[in-house]
């Protein structure tokens, strides 16, 4: 057992001294994996933080009910009965129009603009949380709450947020299909490499298997080299996007503050890092198979 | 040991290799296979390895059917076997020793007794000495003891070897046939098909004589001289080159 594991420590080891036989080659075919694989990766990565963001800002789909300006207290009155007692809404929350300038005032920084316009010209709202949150719910009771007597808008707060919803699905189906197609070309890549191995080392494949190679000896050596480079060009991946992402820091913060946000880049997690490393040995090891397979049937016939 | 049951090879050329061919090597017999160039030596001697397939007849080794045998039961059989290939086919990306080395590899011996055993097969050749030399530096002889020591490390019961002297001087050649000779005190069953008269005539043992692809003779008792050499083509010899048959 431990003596099988040192034969395959050490195959292991010929495979990775193979990579680096010739230098220059071996390194391009480490970089063409690790910018194949860092494209699909690196958008991936934006997506997810789009999509957080999008999450973070918009939260739960609400309806922004403003009272007309002239509502009179009895009007109001009436009309918070008639929320509180609406089977389709979950909750309302009245936000005065003084709590509403103060908000305004503390979240976007614009107090000087404020305390230049003399009268708060901000109306009393409703802020409505529904119940049911698709799409088509939200704009019939939309529709509905803009009909009562003392409102004078009903605006659906996360309409931009579907919009957006449906914008990432199509990026995300997008990046899917680069994903996919660069994964062949890496296997192409590494099928490849790994014809033109065997085409050098010839001779050792028909004597080995002449003097009694299973095919499983012959192919061993390839499909670690496959694996191993699929791992170096992962981890090439990996640096591609974190160094980027350094680069992408500085300039994203300086964009953030002036939005007023606290928004930074997530970094690939723990789980996302392996598995793609996970892939990259899964597709070296795929096109070193496929390779020496093709060999080993036309030596058969 | 080896059994040849009424075996034909056509090549999908349409070129009849062997027609008919049958004959039995008992368990530590050695033999030796004659005829010219194109007679059929060569595929007889793969058909053993299962290198090539027979298209009708069977062939047993070890009362195995090998011309039966799956693709992944290859291996197994060859490990079994010792050849001594025609062109050598040795390896010269690495030195002598691990020439040697790689059979042992392949059936997974640990370093320490594959080391050991690949000197041992060295010294039994005479090629200890140049263990870390690249094969391409050696000599045809040195080259044709090295395909032997690879042969042999495994400690196959049957060997095979195809024109082990072909390109050897007559004092080579009977190196070559001695160790060969010791292979066979100790019990190994070998087969070698030779064209080389001067190893037939000093080496008293039995020899099955091929030409166009059929069994000329099999003699269990030496052949004269006269005998072999209307059965084979002997261009190294100047003795016969004078009666080559037309």
């Amino acid at each position: 057992m431990m003596h099988a594991l040192a034969q395959k420590f050490s195959t292991l080891l010929i495979a990775f001294r193979r990579i680096f036989a010739s230098p220059v080659a071996g390194i391009l075919n480490i970089l063409v994996i690790g910018i194949a694989l860092s494209l699909p990766t690196g958008m991936y990565l934006l997506l997810q933080n789009a999509q957080g963001l999008v999450a973070q800002i918009s939260g739960a789909p609400q309806i922004s009910l403003f009272l007309a300006m002239d509502t009179t207290q009895e009007e109001a009155g009436k009309l918070r009965k008639q929320l509180g007692q609406h089977n389709r809404i979950a909750n309302a929350e009245f936000i005065s129009r003084g709590l509403a300038l103060e908000k305004l005032k503390e979240s976007t920084g614009l107090e000087d603009v404020i305390a230049g316009l003399g009268n708060n010209p901000l109306p009393d709202a409703y802020i409505i949380t529904p119940k049911q949150t698709d799409a088509k719910s939200l704009e019939d009771l939309r529709n509905e709450l803009q009909r009562l007597p003392a409102v004078e808008h009903a605006q659906l707060d996360s309409a931009w947020a579907y919009k957006m919803e449906a914008l990432l699905e199509f990026a995300r189906i997008a990046v899917l299909i680069l994903a996919s197609l660069l994964s062949l070309g890496l296997i192409a890549i590494t099928f490849n490499t790994i014809r033109l191995q065997i085409l050098t080392q010839d001779d050792e494949i028909q004597v080995s298997g002449l003097i009694g190679a299973t095919d499983a000896f012959i192919r061993r050596p390839f499909l670690y080299f496959g694996a191993m480079q699929g791992l170096i060009g992962g981890i090439a991946a990996w640096l591609i996007i974190a160094i980027s992402l350094l680069f992408l820091k500085a300039p994203l913060a300086t964009l953030s503050q002036l939005y007023a946000s606290n928004f930074t880049l997530h970094p690939l997690s723990m789980a996302d890092s392996f598995s793609l490393l996970l892939f990259s040995v899964y597709l070296g090891w795929l096109g070193a198979w496929l390779s020496v397979g093709r060999h080993l049937s036309r030596m058969a016939h | 040991m080896i059994t040849f049951n009424q075996v034909s090879k056509r090549y999908s050329s349409g070129f009849e290799a062997l027609k008919q061919v049958s004959f039995e090597l008992e368990k530590g017999e050695m033999a030796f296979l004659t005829g010219h160039s194109g007679a059929g030596k060569s595929t007889l001697l793969k058909l053993i390895a299962a290198i090539e397939r027979p298209n009708s007849g069977s062939v047993l080794v070890n009362n195995q059917n090998v011309s039966a045998l799956k693709r992944a039961a290859l291996p197994y059989l060859r490990r079994n076997l010792g050849i001594i290939f025609q062109d050598h086919k040795l390896l010269f990306d690495r030195n002598v020793f691990d020439n040697v080395l790689l059979p042992l590899q392949i059936c997974g011996f640990d370093h320490r007794e594959s080391s050991k055993r690949v000197r041992a097969a060295l010294d039994k050749v005479g090629l200890l000495k140049r263990e870390k030399t690249n094969p391409i530096a050696l000599s045809g002889g040195e080259q044709q003891r090295l395909c032997i020591a690879r042969a042999i490390v495994n400690r196959p019961s049957i060997l095979l070897a195809d024109e082990p002297t072909g390109n050897l001087d007559a004092e080579y050649a009977q190196e070559i046939m001695n160790i060969f000779k010791s292979f066979h005190q100790v019990g190994v069953t070998l087969l070698i098909s030779t064209h080389d008269a001067g190893v037939l005539r000093d080496n008293q043992i039995r020899v099955i004589a091929l030409k166009q692809g059929e069994i000329q003779t099999s003699t269990a008792t030496p052949i004269s001289d006269e005998q072999h050499v209307e059965q084979t083509c002997l261009p190294t010899h100047p003795a016969t080159e004078e009666n080559e048959p037309a």
